[in-house]
């Protein structure tokens, strides 16, 4: 099997307590009494694991364990403090959907836009537009401001551009919950046809059943660190539940 | 290179990117695309009417003086104002996508130059409505015009990575670009000055770039070598210092957006 992505050792650093957050005068005043320190927050802690081709990875953690931080340096938009990432293939990191978008531009202008920042070519977006639009069922409102849609509106329209994405690793923060019911019952299906055309998936998601029907790894962070990463998903689902449950102390 | 190779990559992005800058610019307004051109003849008259009869006299084609500097300096005012915010209003965009966040800022500057150049055309309107002659010397207009594209650029680069660290330097600048202006010598000359004080003008980019114009569309004379280099000094300088500004914080604004 061919290795597509290595993370070795990441480490990722928050800084607080700089200028920034203290203000210019408190920072003078402290730096003029020696009293000035930083405290350092480290997000990700040595982490470590890696994908072969085909492989879906659920991440999975209690609030604040570092997903989505870890999921930003997979994805190339941080840079790792300490460590390194080594990707094979192109990569598309679908986070946070439905932020990003212009209020002031129509859907049909905004949905341009996010296709070129996704990396599409304008003759595919030519190509594809209707079926986009078809999908998000946002045929009636593609004139209008963007502001003037509905919050679930807006992201059945991201996920309909990002979904046509076909990276060799696709990055998925808590996608698959997008919409209503009967949207969400599509997005699934659209989803699983993405991951079954053979790319290499990392899946974060607070459903465990989501987690262990689909994954053939999984990686468990707690308060940055790694708890574990195997291929053993059921075995690690249930100590999770067990942890969550709180019969397990780690 | 890797900027260019980037550029070619991106240029969907890019194209889609500027035309949402300049429909978002006038997206609520009645007269939309004409105050590009109204606010700065209505500028123009005013300072016109104010100073016409202290210089006019003294200054031959005085609107055609006044209108050199104040295009440039529109120009560069909108653009590196503009740029400064380019950063920190798309900083949704890039902690969620991976762009090259350099874009931000340069699709600003085009939609900043796009005004420039329907600006520019009025002036030479004005300058044929005023009797000047267009002669083969016009078409050196174009060097001062790529270096301040440059030059805006550069401080683009640097003001939009000191708004995302410390937001004082909004005001700092705006004191900065007051300075600037009546350090441009936009509605009198620096011939009322003793000499010393005449040099020091040269320390600003801006009034170079205007001399350059006035001398080229007043007096048909193309500005000597010294004028030349310095203005491309200042545009490799500050071009040089945004580059390795963005370069050095690319990564550390993610923390402080």
């Amino acid at each position: 099997m061919k290795e597509i992505l290595k993370v070795e050792n990441v480490s990722i650093k928050y800084i607080t307590g700089d200028f920034k957050s203290i203000g210019l005068k408190e920072y003078v005043m402290r730096r003029l009494k020696g009293n000035y320190t930083v405290k350092e927050f480290w997000a990700n802690k040595n982490i470590t694991f890696n994908l072969e081709e085909g492989d879906m990875l659920g991440i999975i953690g209690t609030n604040g364990a570092g997903k989505s931080t870890l999921l930003k340096a997979v994805s190339g938009i941080m840079r790792p403090s300490e460590g390194t990432i080594v990707r094979h293939g192109t990569i598309a990191a679908l986070l946070e959907l439905g932020s990003g978008f212009d209020g002031d531009l129509t859907v049909k202008e905004n949905a341009y836009l996010r296709g070129a920042m996704l990396g599409y070519t304008r003759k595919f977006m030519d190509e594809t537009y209707e079926q986009i639009i078809e999908f998000a069922e946002l045929k009636e409102f593609e004139d209008r401001p963007f502001k003037q849609l509905s919050s679930g509106m807006k992201s059945r329209l991201a996920f309909s551009i990002a979904s046509l994405v076909r990276p060799d690793i696709l990055i998925l923060d808590e996608v698959l919950s997008v919409g209503d019911g009967a949207f969400r019952k599509k997005s699934e299906a659209k989803m699983k046809e993405i991951i079954n055309g053979g790319a290499t998936t990392i899946l974060v998601s607070h459903s465990l059943n989501q987690v262990r029907s689909m994954c053939s790894k999984i990686l468990w962070l707690h308060k940055g660190k790694q708890i574990t990463f195997g291929s053993d998903v059921q075995k690690i689902c249930d100590d999770y539940q067990s942890f969550l449950d709180g019969k397990l102390k780690i | 290179m890797s900027i260019v190779l980037d550029l070619k990559k991106n240029k969907f992005l890019f194209e889609e990117l500027i035309k949402r800058d300049y429909k978002r610019r006038y997206k609520r307004t009645v007269l939309g695309m004409v105050w590009s051109i109204l606010s700065p003849l209505l500028m123009l008259t005013v300072i016109a009417v104010i100073f016409g009869n202290f210089f006019g006299r003294s200054i031959e084609h005085y609107i055609i003086y006044l209108f050199s500097g104040q295009v440039i300096y529109s120009y560069f005012l909108e653009a590196t104002n503009e740029g400064m915010l380019a950063l920190v209003s798309n900083s949704s965009i890039f902690t969620k996508i991976n762009v090259p966040k350099y874009l931000f800022l340069f699709s600003k500057n085009i939609s900043a130059l796009i005004n420039f150049g329907i600006i520019l055309v009025i002036y030479f309107c004005f300058i044929a409505f005023e009797g000047i002659v267009f002669t083969w010397q016009f078409l050196f207009l174009l060097y001062p015009v790529i270096c301040l594209i440059l030059i805006n650029l550069g401080i683009g680069l640097i003001l939009s990575a000191l708004f995302i660290f410390f937001k004082d330097i909004q005001y700092l600048y705006r004191l900065f670009t007051q300075i600037v202006s009546y350090g441009s010598a936009i509605f009198y000359s620096i011939d009322i000055l003793p000499q010393h004080l005449q040099a020091l003008f040269y320390c600003n980019p801006i009034f170079v770039c205007i001399t350059y114009f006035r001398s080229i569309v007043l007096h048909n004379a193309v500005p000597d070598l010294r004028l030349h280099l310095l203005l491309a000094g200042y545009a490799l300088v500050l071009f040089g210092i945004g580059c390795w500004v963005y370069k050095k914080y690319n990564y550390k604004f993610l923390y402080y957006v």
